[in-house]
């Protein structure tokens, strides 16, 4: 306290702590609810038991969830999205993003091919034309329905040209006179210069894919649902408990709906759980670059 | 001689744009043509471009004439404009705290905890918002009780959904915004909080002489672009924890399309709502980034 802080900031100081931990852990309850849901014994759960620690710890609904074939058919069909969905992302992103990075001066149809995507985040056609396009082009059911209507993610490329700007216009000119085209330029100057952003839009682009549901609910029959979706048709369940046949079966093995749904959901959560310390690494750059710049 | 180099320098440029418009052009300009079944009596068989019976405005008519269509306005404009609001004003309140704490370890160990639900899907968050806020088996429930309350329904009673969404948005979004403003805050030239303390400034002046100010043009900014969602009341959010209880209070034009469009196959009518929403936001968004270019020469590209 050599600060000489008086009595009042004092207690400022341990109010706004108090309260910031208060609001900290209002985020984290929630999850920490569920965790404990879903490793508790059914009994407990049902008798309410249950509040921020697990009672009678068992691993019983997480062995069920792996048992089952939606779970990981769904969880295949996520994987397949994210891989194909995410390259394409990036590739495109960049690819994007180098020429629009250019004054007009070096492309001169610039402000033509600016206002082009710039009009795509002004306007859409909405839910269903865009849904009658996918279903004419034959796409549905298929793997491309759910990675090709959003495989240029605007907010991504402006994030990635205003990176670009800040690379000095020397080391292009540079470049070009020693012989270099765009084509190196690009992939092997900017690419390797631009790694932070790269890193960002790929995280972006990774739980974002790992995150959509509804294209997979409106484009893919029951049985190819991507994993967001499969968890979406479970909760929707959540409010009307009258699927009987399923709660019969469950009771029977001595499990419970809640502990099964609580098991899936941290399922679904845990990849941007493991991804998440470098979304936070990246991210901050990401919103500054990206969005607002003050 | 000159500008065939120039255009032979430029040619890898263009090639590049090539895929991305290939697919923005397939994905985005053809649904936005595609806009035209509102004007039409959409027959599937026929498809998205085919030889449709022209109806003028009929499903605009047709649309005004539904008896809830007022009501699923009003509840996207209270939802949406409550969010916009609380979702402006907890951020900065947020900022501000953050900015006071000296401890770098907590304040950075907060910030990691508050935008962690921001990267989580609605589906999932739903899922546990559920789970929390059931009447019969809720934790949030369970507390009530002990503290002498009645149960709520928060998702099945309609004085309570518009809240509860409103709430459950800002539980998730907060931390990301709380972000921005906060780095509006380290860019402010730290020269001006010493000449305050100089001037016998407390902590309360410095806040509201140095910080808030400091960080003005930002508030401004984000108030003036969070226009363009006047009409987007969060359909990933209503869609997963609404049920037809809670239809008169938590029912939007975007669950409404979906509904109508979707389940029933009123592909036409629905494109008219759809329409209606795309071309007011048009309106707003371009209002909102032409206000921020003017205001604060705010560039998107």
């Amino acid at each position: 306290m050599s600060s000489g802080l008086s009595r009042g900031q004092r207690v400022f100081e341990i109010f706004n702590i108090v309260f910031l931990t208060l609001a900290a852990f209002a985020c984290l309850v929630p999850f920490i609810h569920i965790v404990a849901v879903s490793f508790s014994n059914s009994a407990a759960v049902q008798g309410g038991m249950v509040n921020l620690w697990p009672v009678n710890f068992t691993i019983e609904p997480y062995k069920y969830v792996m048992e089952r074939g939606e779970f990981w058919r769904s969880f295949g069909t996520t994987l397949q999205r994210v891989a194909i969905g995410a390259t394409l992302n990036v590739l495109l992103v960049v690819l994007t993003a180098y020429p629009l990075s250019k004054s007009v001066r070096k492309l001169k149809a610039r402000t033509i091919y600016v206002w082009i995507f710039f009009f795509v985040m002004l306007f859409n056609g909405g839910l269903i034309p865009n849904y009658l396009l996918v279903k004419e082009l034959n796409l549905l059911n298929t793997i491309w329905a759910l990675v090709l209507p959003g495989a240029v993610p605007v907010f991504s490329v402006i994030l990635m040209l205003n990176f670009f700007r800040e690379i000095p216009d020397e080391l292009e000119e540079a470049a070009y006179v020693d012989g270099a085209g765009h084509w190196r330029i690009l992939f092997q100057m900017y690419i390797p210069l631009s790694l932070p952003a790269v890193a960002t839009i790929s995280l972006f682009a990774i739980v974002g894919h790992w995150n959509t549901w509804f294209d997979g609910l409106i484009y893919m029959k029951s049985e190819n649902y991507p994993l967001q979706t499969y968890l979406q048709t479970i909760i929707s369940s959540f409010q009307n408990m009258e699927s009987l046949s399923a709660t019969d079966l469950m009771s029977l093995a001595n499990l419970n709906d809640r502990s099964i749904k609580a098991a899936q959901l941290i399922l679904g959560a845990l990849p941007v759980l493991c991804v998440y310390p470098f979304l936070q690494k990246y991210f901050v750059k990401g919103i500054r670059l990206g969005g607002v710049k003050g | 001689m000159l500008k065939r180099k120039q255009l032979k320098r430029e040619l890898p440029l263009h090639l590049m744009l090539v895929p991305g418009l290939i697919l923005i052009f397939i994905f985005a300009y053809i649904p936005m043509s595609g806009i035209i079944i509102a004007f039409q009596q959409f027959n599937p068989v026929k498809g998205l471009f085919g030889n449709q019976q022209w109806i003028g405005l009929a499903n605009f008519e047709y649309v005004f004439s539904l008896p809830n269509i007022w009501q699923v306005v009003w509840n996207t404009l209270r939802i949406a404009i409550m969010k916009i609001v609380a979702g402006m004003f907890v951020p900065i309140v947020f900022a501000l705290l953050l900015n006071e704490v000296r401890q770098v370890f907590f304040k950075r160990i907060t910030q990691t905890i508050i935008y962690f639900p921001y990267f989580l899907s609605w589906v999932i968050l739903s899922g546990v918002l559920i789970d929390m806020l059931s009447p019969s088996s809720g934790l949030v429930n369970t507390l009530l009780n002990t503290l002498g309350f009645e149960s709520v329904y928060f998702l099945g009673n309609n004085n309570w959904f518009p809240a509860t969404m409103v709430v459950s948005d800002i539980w998730k979004n907060f931390g990301f915004n709380t972000i921005i403003y906060l780095a509006a805050i380290t860019s402010i030239d730290p020269v001006l909080y010493e000449a305050a303390e100089i001037d016998g400034a407390n902590r309360w002046k410095k806040i509201w002489h140095v910080t808030l100010p400091g960080m003005q043009t930002v508030i401004i900014l984000m108030m003036v672009l969070s226009l363009g969602s006047v009409l987007d009341a969060g359909f990933d959010q209503i869609f997963n924890m609404y049920s037809p209880q809670v239809y008169e209070s938590g029912d939007i034009i975007d669950t409404m399309v979906y509904r109508m469009g979707l389940l029933q196959a009123q592909y036409s009518a629905s494109a008219a709502v759809g329409l209606l929403k795309s071309g007011v936001s048009l309106l707003l968004i371009s209002v909102s980034y032409y206000s921020a270019y003017r205001l604060f020469d705010h560039r998107v590209f």
